[in-house]
């Protein structure tokens, strides 16, 4: 089997590309090759030994799906791809468009609708969880300045200021809120969403849904060591059913198909968890969850091929992953495989 | 007498390290303190708990009794303690 996997950059913005495929790898049973699809050279996956057989460099979404796709086409001369993973946000939607044309070729995928990826989308995900029962902190869209000098009184600070697709920021008064919205709206576009912090400690889930409403596997994680970009460099496995439950509920009410990773606060206050976030894609720790024993990017593997799989419930509470940093060598000679013929 | 209960998924080793699986929280108790969450999860009462700290160290029932009033308000505040 011929899985193409996106998502290389392990940087300290890391995409789950890597672990991705190193889950994938150590699925009981798998036999066959991953290979790398990158937008950069320099991606640190490219050059990780053991991991990915080959590396092709493609097209940004941005630059058009032909072109995206005509770069598939080419590839899978090559590598007869069965599968394509696409891991990164900003590509979703490209990928989701033109996978019944990928499917012509031969080449599976195991992605949410466009409807889907909408309903959870940050600029909606307020609706989605107020019409589930959900507790969701309150919030703002903001599609213009003048929306900025429009924020009601009662929308308190500290609050975060959050680009549709990545990054936020904690805002202390209006000028941080200000300069917070000018970064956001220059990189990601409108809207920008203002969002009531909540004062808390943060918890992630994994989670695999089946395209039918079932939740095939989750895996709930605190972070144990935050960034300063917020991502959790460290993470441990906890025992907490409630989250399993509200996972279960998105995953069912939306009958998500595909990984998704569902960002939650736990408030000091009241002790409730509040939504955060639904990405719409596995994680960059999702190797913590067939560590803890649930193989998740192998099971949407076999999702994705057509295969049942059975329902994972169980899992090692109180393992812990830990993020390194490690300095890979390679060669101008190397680089230049990637860098100028678009393969490695 | 009030009664403390210790949650299940609150897990304590030899060595005091206390692991609360619902929220990912650890702590490293020193031999006191892993002492009184034993004795809580075997379900002893405040007066044996209180007993036992005074036989075993060098106190006296009602700086123990304080003490023991003190570490109960930590743990409940980590939610260790129901």
């Amino acid at each position: 089997m011929n899985i193409a996997v996106t998502g290389l950059n392990a940087t300290d913005n890391p995409g789950p590309g890597v672990p991705v495929i190193r889950s994938i790898k150590e699925g009981d049973g798998f036999k066959g090759n991953l290979i790398g699809l990158i937008y950069d050279s320099l991606e640190p996956g490219i050059y990780m030994e053991n991991l990915a057989t080959k590396c092709y460099l493609i097209p940004y979404p941005s630059s058009g799906l032909e072109q995206l796709y005509q770069r598939i086409v080419q590839i899978h001369e090559n590598e007869k791809l069965d599968l394509i993973i696409p891991c990164l946000d900003s590509e979703l939607y490209g990928f989701a468009k033109i996978q019944d044309r990928l499917n012509a070729l031969g080449i599976k995928t195991f992605l949410p609708t466009i409807d889907q990826l909408n309903i959870r989308a940050k600029d909606k995900l307020f609706d989605f969880c107020q019409s589930s029962g959900i507790k969701v902190p309150k919030n703002i869209l903001a599609n213009s300045l003048q929306d900025m000098y429009s924020i009601p009184t009662d929308f308190n600070y500290p609050m975060a200021v959050k680009g549709i697709f990545y990054d936020a920021y904690i805002a202390h008064n209006f000028e941080e809120a200000l300069s917070a919205f000018n970064k956001l709206r220059v990189k990601w576009g409108y809207p920008i969403i203002l969002q009531e912090f909540v004062r808390g400690d943060e918890f992630n889930i994994v989670a695999l849904g089946d395209g039918k409403g079932n939740m095939v596997g989750a895996v709930p994680m605190r972070k144990l060591y935050i960034t300063d970009k917020g991502k959790g460099w460290a993470g441990v496995t906890i025992d907490d059913p409630i989250l399993i439950e509200i996972s279960k509920k998105v995953i069912g009410k939306i009958k998500w198909r595909s990984g998704m990773e569902l960002e939650f606060i736990k408030s000091a206050e009241t002790g409730e968890y509040y939504l955060l976030e639904i990405n719409p894609r596995l994680p960059a720790w999702v190797y913590l969850a067939p560590s803890a024993g649930q193989n998740l990017p192998y099971a949407l593997v076999k999702l994705a091929m057509g295969e049942e799989v059975e329902t994972m419930t169980d899992y090692t509470v109180g393992t812990i992953f830990v993020r390194s940093s490690w300095d890979l060598i390679t060669s101008i000679k190397e680089f230049e495989k990637i860098a100028t013929f678009g393969e490695y | 007498m009030e009664n403390f209960i210790i949650p299940q998924n609150v897990a304590i080793s030899d060595s005091g390290f206390l692991f609360q699986a619902a929220t990912g929280e650890s702590f490293t108790l020193n031999e006191i303190g892993k002492l009184i969450v034993k004795m809580l999860q075997g379900s002893s009462t405040v007066e044996q708990i209180v007993g036992k700290v005074c036989e075993e160290y060098d106190t006296d029932p009602r700086t123990a009794e304080r003490d023991f009033e003190d570490f109960i308000t930590q743990l409940k505040h980590y939610s260790i303690l129901k």
